[in-house]
């Protein structure tokens, strides 16, 4: 309950927020929404000597949706998102995935950025994000570089920032393909037990376009090609769904713990990837 | 590590004092403020037992540093009402044996009152997933949702009435 002692900051811009991280290396953390951080300095899992808050960054908060794209401040809270009138217009999945995160309290704190910078396999922000083939905005002291949802989880809470760097921003396409994320959890406030986001376009009653990413069923998120390749260029039959969910599930590798053993989460992980496969082609 | 400034406003009033940044929202409150309505019942951000209102959001303020209100507006459940009188929310969860032990009934009335602000009219599924960030041991929360309908129905009439 009792966190360590640090120094805290609260700078006003992305630049001093970096040059604190530079002057004090490991021993800086940023902080976004506090929500996953706080808990785990509470348990003294985390040692954070120089805490710098990002609460004050004006650059890192709003959502914007222009030129068929919509960039996310890495500020922006879960709440903020599911009550966004044009987000719920542009990227519908975002609010039926923030909708199952944590509880009302945490969704008034935690961020996207805060999501899906944190390596958390639990978290659910990163395989939708690799669902939609987003792209994240690091800024570091040699400036700002992207990089692909897809190509980001190393391992549990392994990322392609660096040290210094911060990530600022979310930016995805706007699709009007189909969408859902379907989650089973023990109960509200869980990580997932299995769950899995997709993303399928209809034309002429056949799937020209399938994305279908998995969480908290490896210890990173796992965007599956191979299930995108199934349903694909079918009609999104029992059989093309079957080969999907099969496809999925070979590239998913879960650990035993107190959400049950191994041959249990598979299983439940083959049913809510069905879910999420017919509710988004139904909604394609 | 030093303490540093803290200014914030509680309950309408503007209160000063020194803080170590580490020590968390719910500390400052019951410890230094006297605040002691907010609870502490979980360490791992769950149960909701110490939510405040801050800045307009329902907050667990087990899980925000003194330093992160700085400068921020907060309301505890000492704040809802006039002194000596009940807000529509305490009544509601008396009338309708909405509490037992009253650990979480603090937290779950601040909550409460966010929710019926940003959802007037809340069906019962409504204010059961709104309410889904605090934990109750004792009542089952039945009563708890009975509580919350009939404040937001008793709002709802005097709002009404008065238009």
């Amino acid at each position: 309950m009792i966190p360590g002692a640090f120094e805290y900051y609260r700078p006003r811009g992305v630049e001093d927020a970096i040059a604190i991280l530079q002057q004090h290396g490991d021993d800086a953390r940023v902080m976004a929404g506090g929500h996953s951080l706080i808990p785990m300095m509470k348990l003294r899992m985390a040692d954070v000597p120089h805490l710098i808050d990002l609460q004050d960054i004006a650059s890192l908060k709003g959502i914007t949706v222009s030129a068929g794209q919509v960039t996310l401040g890495a500020m922006v809270t879960q709440h903020e998102l599911i009550n966004s009138a044009e987000l719920r217009e542009a990227a519908p999945v975002l609010r039926e995935t923030a909708l199952q995160i944590a509880d009302p309290q945490v969704r008034y704190c935690g961020t996207i950025g805060g999501n899906v910078a944190n390596g958390d396999p639990g978290n659910d922000m990163p395989a939708l994000m690799q669902c939609l083939d987003a792209e994240f905005t690091l800024v570091g002291p040699n400036g700002s570089r992207a990089i692909k949802a897809r190509e980001f989880y190393e391992a549990a809470y392994m990322t392609g920032r660096e040290d210094d760097e911060i990530l600022t921003a979310i930016r995805f396409d706007v699709s009007g393909a189909g969408y859902a994320y379907e989650k089973q959890k023990r109960k509200i406030g869980d990580y997932a037990t299995a769950a899995a986001a997709v993303l399928l376009t209809r034309e002429n009653g056949m799937c020209t376009g399938a994305s279908v990413a998995l969480t908290n069923l490896s210890d990173v998120p796992v965007w599956s090609q191979a299930a995108g390749a199934a349903l694909e260029g079918t009609d999104c039959n029992d059989a093309a769904i079957k080969a999907a969910v099969k496809a999925a599930l070979a590239e998913a590798d879960p650990t035993e713990d107190n959400r049950g053993p191994v041959a249990f989460k598979l299983h439940v992980a083959g049913i809510i990837i069905e879910r999420a496969i017919r509710t988004a082609w139904q909604r394609a | 590590m030093s303490k540093m400034q803290i200014k914030l406003t509680v309950n309408g009033r503007e209160r000063e004092l020194l803080a170590e940044p580490r020590e968390l929202l719910i500390h400052l409150l019951r410890e230094e403020l006297n605040l002691t309505g907010p609870h502490i019942g979980c360490d791992t951000s769950h149960c909701g037992a110490c939510t405040v209102e801050m800045d307009g959001k329902s907050v667990k303020s087990c899980t925000v540093f003194a330093a992160q209100a700085n400068g921020a507006e907060v309301t505890t459940i000492e704040g809802l009402a006039e002194p000596g009188s009940l807000n529509v929310l305490q009544s509601a969860f008396r009338e309708h044996h909405g509490l037992q032990c009253g650990f979480c009934t603090p937290g779950m009335i601040t909550r409460a009152h966010r929710l019926l602000q940003e959802n007037p009219d809340p069906s019962e599924e409504e204010v059961r997933f709104g309410m889904a960030g605090n934990l109750c041991r004792c009542t089952g929360y039945q009563n708890i949702v009975k509580s919350i309908l009939a404040a937001a129905t008793e709002l709802n009439a005097a709002k009404e009435a008065a238009e």
